[in-house]
Formats: C-alpha cells, structure tokens, sequence
C-alpha cells in the first residue's frame, strides 16, 4: 500500500507531502505519524507540504488533527513551505489552523523546531537527559 | 435612389470637418454598394457586413472624440431628410410606393442609427472594463521595506474582488522574497466596516499559513472607532497605528537597531 515515509533525523520526524493526499493516504499518515512519535522519542515534527497543491476540507482537518494528537505526545510541529493557493483556501473553508506553527520552508521550520527546544531545557547540570 | 444618395454628401458636409466628409463620403458609397447590390433590410445580414464594420469603426473613434451617442446617431439619422425628399421627387404621384419606400428607408436607417448607438456603449464599456483592471492591478503594490519585510500600501476601498488579488500578490511575494513579517498598511482605505475587516483578517490568516507574521498598521482614529463599535474582533493580529511604527517594530523582531552616525 501507499504509505508518505516519515524520515528521523536527531530527535526530530521528517514528512515530506510529495503526492496528491487522498483521504486514505492521510489516515495512514496520522497512524503512521504517531507511531513513530512514541517509537522514536521525537521532539519535533516537520510536514513539508510544498509539493502540496490541492487541499480540501478533510485534509485541512487532518493536519490539524495530526499537529493535536503530535503535541498531547509532547512532540512539536511545523508545517511549512504552504503554497499561497493552498493557504487561500484553508482560510476560505475556515480553517485557518489557528493552533497550527508555520513556516516559509525547511530551514525555517528547523530553525523554529530547535530553538523551541532549546527554550524548553529542562536539564540538570549541563547535561541532557536523555 | 443610389444615384440620389450622391448628391447628400454636400448636405452632409454642412456640419464642416474635411474628417467628417470623409466619414460621410465612405458611409455613402458602402451605403450605396449593399444597396446595389440588392441585400434586404436586415442589417444584421452579412451583406451589411462591409456598412456595419464602416459603423462600428465610427461610433468608437467618435466614443474616443468625446461625442455623445445621439450625435453619432444623428449622423446617421442625418440621412433620412434628403433620402425621403428624394423619394418624394421620384414617387410623389404614387403614394403607394412612396409609402412603401420610405418605410424601408426608414427601418434601415433607425437600425443602422442604432446600431451606432450599441457599438458606442460597448466601447464604452470596454473602456471602463479596461481601467477597472488596470486600477486593480496599481493598486496593489507590494514593496519590500527590509530583507524579509514587506509592505502592502493599500489605496481605495477593499472588496471581495480587491482582497482576493491583494492576498495573491501578498502571498506569491512572501514567497519570492522569503519574508518573515509583511506590514498592511491601511491608511489609504477609506472606510472599515465588518466585511473589509473580515477580508483582512483572512488575509492575515492565509500569510500566517505560509509562516510570515502580519501586521496591519495605518490604523486612522476614526477607523479604530468604528472597528471597536462594530464589535469586529481582530483577534491576536498586532496593529500599529502608522506604518513607522510597525517597520520599527519589524526591525526589533529582527533584533535590528536604527542609530545615528
């Protein structure tokens, strides 16, 4: 079956959007998503969806969703690179994802992921707990 | 009656303007060939094709000269006193035919007459037509303040059709610049009422979705007034009241310092 690979990179989730998200697809996302956010440990989960082009109202409630059920599972979540269709539809369904951190694309989003981080740190000493 | 066509060119030319007597001249002669060549009183036929381009041409050079449409009608309807005083001379002792003549002559030339009127309108429109999108497209400047900052002066009243290009352009230079903070200014905006607030905020929405933070600034005391007595919630977008302000404020979110020297 078609599946959207979700790559590991330190202790944050890769997710690039490269296909036409059918509902389908997304669901399996979200299983697949938060599996990983508890088999890995992850702090941070970055959805790119620039290749994204076509949203509908499913989808929109999906991301959102997967940015909720990332957080109960103290993970943090950018989505970037919206292609300004995409992101002048949301807004028209109503769904302007208000929980939802955003991006302009990769770099940014890992730039965002890291510094929430590190503003989190609660360590001991000098050292991580890991 | 072709014959008798010819001598109205020198009525015609009363109203002076070599321009004019050309404009005449060629009317008349086309007039004369479709006649000729026996087309019916449809005009909308193709065999008035060659009269109704020759009118058309007219009507919109003259909606350019500033004419009103009765008077590029009346150039047409100009025709009407010699061809029946022809028509008189020739069937003055057959009222018969003289009635049926004049009814044809006076069904073209109120179409023809007409006609000139559509195409004058038309043009009219085109004209306006035109301008409408070429202020849609001025007024929608987007200027880049700072790497990273962008501007959106908007002028003029803001509708659905206005936002929608604005929150394009908006969006597409985010893109293209890889802004981080995108300042709507609204001093130009004449008017705020729930629909213009609402158009903004999804605008703010939408730029929020591609990761640039919004501020709208150039907010008059009036405008604040009626935003508050209208109950709009502008929810957690940060407002400035002049567009100074919040490119100062862009600049510290950037950790940026202006100083002197």
């Amino acid at each position: 079956m078609e599946r959207i690979p979700i790559l590991r990179l330190d202790r944050f989730l890769l997710v690039s959007i490269q296909v036409d998200m059918h509902d389908r697809l997304a669901l399996t996302l979200q299983d697949d998503l938060t599996a990983d956010i508890v088999k890995h440990r992850a702090k941070g989960v970055l959805i790119d969806i620039s290749a994204l082009d076509i949203v509908d109202s499913f989808i929109g409630r999906m991301l959102a969703n997967i940015v909720n059920m990332a957080r109960i599972l103290d993970a943090e979540t950018v989505v970037v690179g919206m292609q300004p269709s995409v992101a002048i539809t949301l807004v028209e369904l109503g769904l302007s994802l208000p929980g939802i951190r955003t991006a302009l694309n990769i770099d940014r989003g890992m730039e965002l992921l890291r510094a929430s981080r590190e503003s989190e740190g609660p360590t001991i000493g000098s050292r991580e707990i890991v | 009656m072709r014959r008798q066509q010819a001598s109205l060119a020198h009525r015609r030319d009363l109203i002076t303007e070599s321009e004019l007597r050309t404009d005449s001249r060629n009317l008349l002669s086309c007039l004369r060939e479709t006649m000729a060549a026996g087309q019916g009183q449809d005009i909308s036929g193709p065999g008035w094709a060659k009269v109704r381009d020759l009118l058309s041409d007219l009507s919109r050079r003259r909606a350019g000269q500033g004419f009103t449409p009765t008077e590029t009608a009346n150039f047409v309807f100009s025709l009407k006193e010699p061809i029946f005083e022809q028509l008189v001379q020739m069937y003055g002792e057959r009222p018969k035919e003289l009635a049926a003549n004049m009814w044809s002559a006076t069904t073209v030339l109120d179409n023809l007459g007409l006609y000139t009127t559509e195409v004058y309108q038309k043009s009219r429109e085109e004209l306006i037509n035109r301008q409408q999108q070429d202020m849609l497209e001025l007024s929608t400047p987007v200027v880049e303040l700072w790497q990273g900052v962008l501007a959106i002066p908007l002028i003029g009243t803001l509708d659905s059709n206005r936002t929608q290009v604005v929150m394009q352009n908006l969006l597409e230079a985010i893109v293209a610049k890889s802004a981080l903070i995108a300042i709507i200014d609204i001093t130009g905006v004449p008017t705020v009422d729930t629909l213009v607030a609402q158009h903004l905020l999804k605008t703010v929405a939408a730029a929020r979705l591609m990761g640039a933070e919004c501020i709208i600034s150039g907010i008059r005391p009036q405008i604040a007034q009626t935003i508050i007595h209208l109950g709009v919630d502008l929810g957690n977008v940060i407002t400035k009241a002049t567009l100074a302000d919040a490119f100062a404020l862009a600049l510290r979110k950037f950790k940026l310092t202006v100083t002197q020297g």
